[in-house]
């Protein structure tokens, strides 16, 4: 791979992802007071919201919640980066839980009893939907022969056609990983849960504002490997791409508005079962499927 | 782009009789909606930018409402919403009030009414919006003025 190859990919994805990040957040805003029957806030008050918070002044607990909070966001760009010069999705996997990693260090780094039962429950999550993730990713392995991104999307077939349970779990696990309701353990951007804002509690001002930026990165990455599953050799798949990440967000923002928040034993039961039922069952066919064909 | 395009919200009970608080919830239903104007109610001091109190103060809770004062980032407003915020109200000769929002905190805006009314309340909190920007603006100019300062003394 070329200094080139990698340089162009990761600069504009740094450039972009935000504002890629700033219309599906806007999206969400606009859609789910629409679900509510409300007017709502205009589709541009994510940014609105961000550029408040790096004009605000941040009340810092300790220095070592700050700079925990920048490596969240320096790890987020760099996964973002791996997946996007078209590197090892495994890498890619292992990276986002150590950007987590580092979410959870600024939330349990301060006394306050919320954020380090935020940075609980967040450990918890990452027990329920990392399985999940890792199954994706061998998923992937199975039908291209690689872990790379590049050749996983150099195919003819899209993978959805081989891995549509892994697909189905993939988006079961966006649930916890962009914190929608039922699964908004650790914190909500919705108001008042039982322990205020959870991970995000003693983060404030523009430290917040890092956070939620870092957050963009990671929803677009999200959205990435979504797409990920409908991209092929043809560029017009990447249209269909597009169109099924916005139904995938629809999908999510309607659940985050149905379903009421659920307890940890109930989120870590139905992640798992659902992580057998499906991404489980689909390694197996796939694998009945190469044992048949090597007869 | 101006903060008071996202103005975050913590409404805080002092001894407030529930009519106010009921009806500060009422200005977030569908019906009264503020999240019109970005407004969200976050229930943590760090992130609000505007403080909505209920209630005179009393004697066990002013500790508290100082307390959630100072935890709250600058620039920010304090909003008394209901007669009983802005002095005591009804309750003001209760041996246990020390009397309006006023007396531990400063207020920026009064909104009255028994109970304020929602409309009242979002027009308060509009005016509160507007003294955001205002807040930053000076504090930007109170910076600018102390680096000149520091300059003449060197
Ligand atoms: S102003 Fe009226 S409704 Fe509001 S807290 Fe006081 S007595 Fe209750």
């Amino acid at each position: 791979m070329s200094f080139q190859q990698v340089i162009y990919p990761s600069l504009a994805f740094i450039l972009l992802a935000p504002v890629v990040g700033l219309v599906f957040s806007g999206y969400d805003r606009v859609l789910s007071s629409r679900m509510q029957g409300r007017q709502g806030p205009p589709f541009l008050q994510p940014l609105y919201d961000i550029v408040k918070l790096f004009n605000k002044e941040a009340t810092v607990v300790n220095r070592v919640q700050t700079a925990m909070v920048i490596a969240f966001l320096i790890f987020s760009v760099f996964t973002g980066c791996i997946f996007f010069v078209g590197s090892d999705l495994l890498l890619v996997f292992f990276a986002l839980t150590l950007a987590e990693v580092f979410l959870m260090l600024a939330a349990c780094s301060t006394n306050s009893p919320y954020s380090s039962m935020g940075s609980q429950r967040e450990l918890l999550s990452i027990m329920a939907y990392e399985p999940m993730t890792l199954l994706t990713a061998i998923g992937f392995y199975m039908i291209s022969g690689s872990f790379n991104v590049s050749e996983i999307i150099n195919r003819d077939v899209p993978a959805i056609v081989e891995l549509p349970g892994m697909f189905a779990g993939f988006v079961f696990i966006l649930i916890i990983k962009f914190r929608k309701s039922p699964f908004d353990l650790s914190t909500s951007h919705h108001a008042h849960q039982e322990m205020v804002k959870g991970v995000t509690q003693d983060i404030s001002g523009n430290v917040l504002g890092i956070m939620e930026l870092a957050e963009l990165y990671e929803t677009v990455l999200m959205m990435a490997i979504v797409a990920l599953f409908f991209i092929t050799k043809n560029p017009f798949s990447y249209v269909w791409a597009v169109l099924a990440c916005f139904i995938v967000y629809f999908i999510l923002i309607l659940i985050d508005n149905v379903f009421p928040r659920v307890k940890w034993e109930k989120m870590l039961l139905v992640t798992w079962g659902v992580t057998f039922a499906l991404g489980g069952a689909n390694l197996l066919i796939l694998d009945m499927i190469k044992i048949a064909e090597g007869w | 782009m101006k903060i008071s395009k996202s103005p975050w919200l913590l409404h805080y009970d002092a001894s407030s009789c529930n009519g106010c608080d009921i009806e500060v919830l009422a200005a977030t239903t569908p019906v009264y909606d503020i999240e019109r104007f970005g407004i969200i109610n976050t229930g943590n001091p760090k992130h609000a930018d505007i403080l909505v109190i209920t209630g005179g103060v009393n004697a066990q809770n002013a500790t508290v409402v100082k307390q959630i004062y100072s935890q709250m980032p600058d620039p920010k407003v304090v909003v008394a919403a209901g007669i009983c915020a802005c002095d005591g109200g009804i309750f003001k000769d209760c041996y246990n009030i020390l009397g309006g929002t006023d007396t531990v905190i400063p207020v920026d805006v009064y909104v009255p009414g028994c109970a304020v009314r929602p409309e009242a309340l979002i027009d308060g909190i509009s005016k509160a919006i507007a003294m955001l920007d205002e807040k930053k603006q000076a504090a930007i100019e109170h910076a600018s003025c102390q680096i000149h300062y520091e300059d003449k003394e060197d």
